[in-house]
């Protein structure tokens, strides 16, 4: 039973003079700060927050969360976000005393336990990438794509080579053109062949002694490995230029195949994905960069180094990029991503890839019967199935589709992504659904491709809501409560 | 399931990775460890080190030992709030989503701002795109002016995203601590796009930036407020000196120090600037039967509609630690961030009193300060000073030399509503000790 209150706002719960966090009495003599402090800079009044109890905070926000899809309650095949589960421990030991409670400006001879693990990640970042030098600054897998591609030009500055343009396949993520253009760099697409896979000739056409960076995601957001990849590298690397690999996709290689070893000299992971970091409902993620060695003096800086047996923050070289966020970087990702990968150990992450892989192949056998799946009856660890037909014959779209899986209890795939598929339905299990679980959502697809149009253009029936209107929400924008 | 797949083995599903691009050997990574192991392997390597629940914590520069309320880890703990992703379907998503309208709504109560977005992942990063929103604003100009009192890594951050973009950064000395009106005025011209103001600055001094937000307004410039969430439970809000912009650093509000991230990035601002505002907004509609609900809205300034043309590259947020701003914020309420605003203020003010008593320490600025100041170490030897206070527990300082070879002989101490007046006392005791037969100059 659901208590409808939860769509007040907090503000609305509101009431005069209500208190919740008590702070204890001043134990220190009275100094009257507004005589101390320039009175310019003084407020008259506190900022006008909502006052509530305690237990108004508590009970709105439990309400809150149970408007939402989790992974902790659905199936969330959310094809290029890698939704598996969430392993409790990792919260737990992350928020550990001594972990949780350290200051980012302590001395070095204060975390030495901390910087340990961190030196650890690096070294595992390493060698499941084939990169070996790592840093873990960047907060976000867009941000680490950005502060790899300041790397890479960084590199050809000091070479003296005017490398304007970075090239990426029409398939690739949105982060990857916007992170070249904040690094400096115009965006030149290249084209994916019939097959789903890079089209080498137009590739060849369009990489030259401008080229600084080929972005490709491999496997990509198709989820195909390029089979090319190692004729890919050879031809950038041919003009002088560097192969960049966006690792979102890095679920299904783990120790299988290494980026460093098909040709790429840069990448980044996205911890949040791969290793097992809960995506917070956007956030926070993580997004460490692994590089060859004769790009490792560009990296940001500080990263951790170890002499004897102590472990020392290396503060870099002139040639570092320089700093791209405060501090050291996103720390409580990087735990959860090294408390996953030593509950794994190295063959535990090879099964990891091969479960990931063996769902996504299994569900593809079975979702092809009912969508067309353009690319193959074969995939890595996602596949994007197409809707063009169902749409053709029966008027029922992906984002049809998407809102009705939302009544049968389960979240949508991906839809409309990657852009080369018409009607796109992108559908990634992970390693962690069961069997019964991926049959029961092809059940459910099957039932509702056999409903009618208008039923499906209403769903979905049973969520909190129905349908947002977000044309309205775009055109008139409201994006603050304010009393009425 | 290999059968239904048709596939002899799961070897054959790898196919596709040519033989000579394998890896033929195991990852040269540990063997597996249970939770028993593991729990046991993670104790020992945090208890190696010293953290704020052991130690006493004065460090601040950025990061603050603040309070954080058991409701914030109670409720940010749902697993319905942090195994959810992305409100991609809102019909499932109104819990993250109505969050994150609630959070815009606290930022803007708190700032004076018109719109906040859904958070960025640190205050660096905010005051960067801050920056870059304000350089597309001002299409043209190409300056960014700052004071040397801003945070040295934010200022570190705008120089490595400037380098490529062709923007410049101009930084404005500070050898008293404060801003001086005429330096400020000769660094502004009509080439400046904007300028950063911090609030209280990163020496912890509170200074009346009216007039030089409006020195900055009369040459057209665009004025950012790079401000201490805390401070404005007693701080004037931003949009009252004229900003036009505001950023902050959000780990005060209820996250964890967790050595430097994941952290929140808070960026406001007023309505002119919204299409250029980064990152992800929530904004208010209704469905088809009319109930007011939520949606992601503008999405078209985004990478994954726009690309090359977005606003910026960025894609996740911090929601996590938005939702334990948004909780941590509706704890408090405008009497309790006072409250805490005061006493931090309070206790920082009689911590730097009392330390003009051990002889070898002095306030090194005279500006006006919340709850941080720079002390002095007269005899030069500021890493002997926390090295000593360190081994009675407390952590008691940043060595400012690293940003500022000037400051070689200061250090930065933050107090926070933590701190007692036993620890603000055993503080001073110790720099006592450590004055005895210090050889003091009084000038």
């Amino acid at each position: 039973m659901r208590n409808t209150k939860s769509t007040q706002l907090i503000f609305e719960l509101s009431r005069s003079g209500r208190r919740a966090h008590l702070l204890p009495p001043a134990d220190v003599p009275n100094v009257d700060l507004g005589s101390v402090l320039p009175s310019g800079a003084l407020a008259d009044a506190p900022p006008p927050l909502p006052e509530l109890a305690e237990g108004d905070v508590v009970r709105h926000f439990t309400n809150l969360s149970t408007l939402n899809m989790s992974v902790d309650t659905h199936f969330y095949p959310l094809g290029s976000c890698t939704m598996k589960y969430n392993p409790k421990r990792n919260e737990r030991l992350a928020s550990l005393p001594g972990l949780v409670d350290v200051h980012p400006y302590q001395p070095e001879s204060t975390i030495q336990g901390l910087l340990e693990i961190l030196w650890n990640v690096q070294n595992d970042f390493a060698e499941i990438s084939g990169l070996p030098a790592v840093s873990l600054q960047p907060a976000a897998g867009a941000h680490g794509e950005l502060a790899a591609l300041m790397v890479a030009a960084a590199h050809f500055r000091k070479l003296g080579q005017h490398r304007p343009n970075v090239l990426a396949p029409d398939s690739s993520h949105g982060t990857n053109p916007a992170s070249a253009k904040m690094a400096g760099f115009e965006t030149i697409t290249v084209k994916s062949g019939a097959n789903g896979l890079v089209d080498l000739n137009d590739l060849r056409s369009k990489v030259n002694e401008k080229t600084a960076v080929f972005m490709i995601t491999n496997p990509s957001t198709l989820g195909l490995f390029d089979t090319q990849i190692k004729e890919i590298a050879e031809i950038v690397h041919s003009h002088g230029g560097l192969i960049y690999l966006d690792g979102a996709n890095m679920n299904a290689i783990l120790g299988i195949t290494r980026p460093g070893d098909f040709g790429a000299d840069m990448m980044h992971y996205n911890p949040h994905k791969t290793f097992s970091g809960p995506h917070g409902g956007g956030g926070p993620g993580a997004g460490p960069i692994c590089v060859r060695d004769f790009l490792a003096p560009y990296l940001p800086a500080p990263t951790v180094g170890r002499k004897g047996d102590t472990y020392y923050l290396d503060q870099g070289g002139s040639d570092s990029v320089g700093r791209v966020r405060s501090f050291f970087g996103n720390v409580g990702v990087l735990l959860r991503a090294f408390f996953y990968i030593r509950s794994l150990g190295g063959s535990g992450l090879k099964e990891v890839s091969e479960n990931a892989v063996l769902n996504a192949n299994y569900l593809l056998s079975r979702v092809r019967h009912i969508l067309p799946v353009p690319h193959g009856n074969r995939c890595m660890h996602e596949f994007v199935a197409s809707a063009s037909n169902l749409k053709k014959e029966k008027g029922i779209s992906a984002m049809d589709l998407a809102k009705r899986l939302l009544d049968f209890g389960f979240h949508a795939p991906t839809v409309y992504f990657p852009l080369t598929v018409p009607e796109a339905v992108m559908v990634e299990p992970t390693e962690t659904e069961s069997k019964e679980m991926m049959d029961a959502f092809v059940e459910a697809l099957f039932r509702i491709t056999g409903e009618s149009a208008d039923l499906l253009h209403e769903a979905p029936h049973t969520t909190k809501i129905s349908r947002p209107d977000e044309v309205t929400a775009a055109r008139k924008p409201v994006m603050k409560w304010t009393a009425s | 399931m290999l059968q239904a797949i048709g596939a002899a083995s799961v070897a054959e599903l790898f196919e596709s990775i040519p033989s000579e691009l394998r890896l033929n050997r195991p990852l040269a990574i540990p063997p597996a460890l249970s939770e028993i192991e593991l729990t046991q392997h993670a104790k020992k390597l945090a208890g190696k080190n010293l953290g704020a629940e052991t130690a006493t914590c004065f460090l601040g520069g950025g990061a603050y030992d603040h309070f954080i309320p058991a409701v914030v880890d109670s409720l940010a703990s749902r697993g319905e709030f942090y195994t959810s992703y992305t409100p991609y379907q809102p019909e499932v998503s109104q819990g993250n989503l109505q969050v994150m309208f609630e959070y815009e709504t606290l930022i803007c109560q708190l700032t004076g701002m018109d719109v906040s977005n859904a958070s960025l992942y640190d205050g660096a990063s905010a005051t960067v795109e801050a920056a870059l929103m304000c350089l597309a604003q001002n299409d043209g100009r190409r300056k960014v002016v700052v004071p040397e009192s801003l945070h040295p890594e934010y200022r570190m951050c705008l120089k490595t995203y400037f380098q490529w973009i062709g923007a410049e950064l101009v930084e404005v000395a500070t050898p008293e601590g404060t801003l001086d009106l005429q330096a400020w005025t000769n660094a502004i011209d009509s080439q400046t796009a904007c300028v950063i103001l911090p609030q209280p600055n990163f020496f912890g001094i509170v200074e009346d930036l009216k007039p030089f937000a409006a020195v900055a307004k009369s040459a057209g410039a665009s004025v950012v407020a790079c401000v201490d969430a805390i401070s404005l439970g007693i701080l004037d809000k931003p949009s009252n000196w004229s900003a036009d912009v505001v950023v902050a650093e959000g780990q005060s509000l209820g996250n964890p120090l967790q050595y430097g991230g994941p952290y929140l990035g808070i960026l406001a601002c007023r309505e002119a600037f919204v299409r250029r505002l980064p990152g992800r907004i929530a904004g208010q509609t209704i469905d088809r039967s009319g109930k007011r609900c939520w949606v992601l809205t503008l999405q078209t300034r985004e990478q994954h509609i726009r690309r090359e043309k977005a606003t910026s590259n960025i894609c996740t947020n911090q929601g996590l630690f938005a939702l334990r701003a948004a909780i941590y914020l509706s704890l408090l309420g405008p009497q309790g961030l006072k409250e805490t605003a005061l006493l931090c203020g309070q206790k920082a003010h009689y911590l730097k009193q009392q330390i003009t008593s051990a002889p070898r320490y002095s306030i090194a600025f005279d500006g006006a300060t919340w709850c941080e100041f720079v002390v002095r170490d007269q005899s030069g030897d500021v890493a002997g000073t926390l090295e000593y206070l360190q081994s009675k527990g407390i952590l008691g300082g940043i060595p400012l030399g690293q940003w500022y070879p000037e400051l070689s002989d200061c250090f930065l101490v933050a107090v926070t509503e933590k701190r007692t007046k036993c620890e603000l006392d055993s503080y001073v005791a110790a720099l006592k000790h450590l004055s005895v037969g210090a050889f003091v100059t009084n000038a």
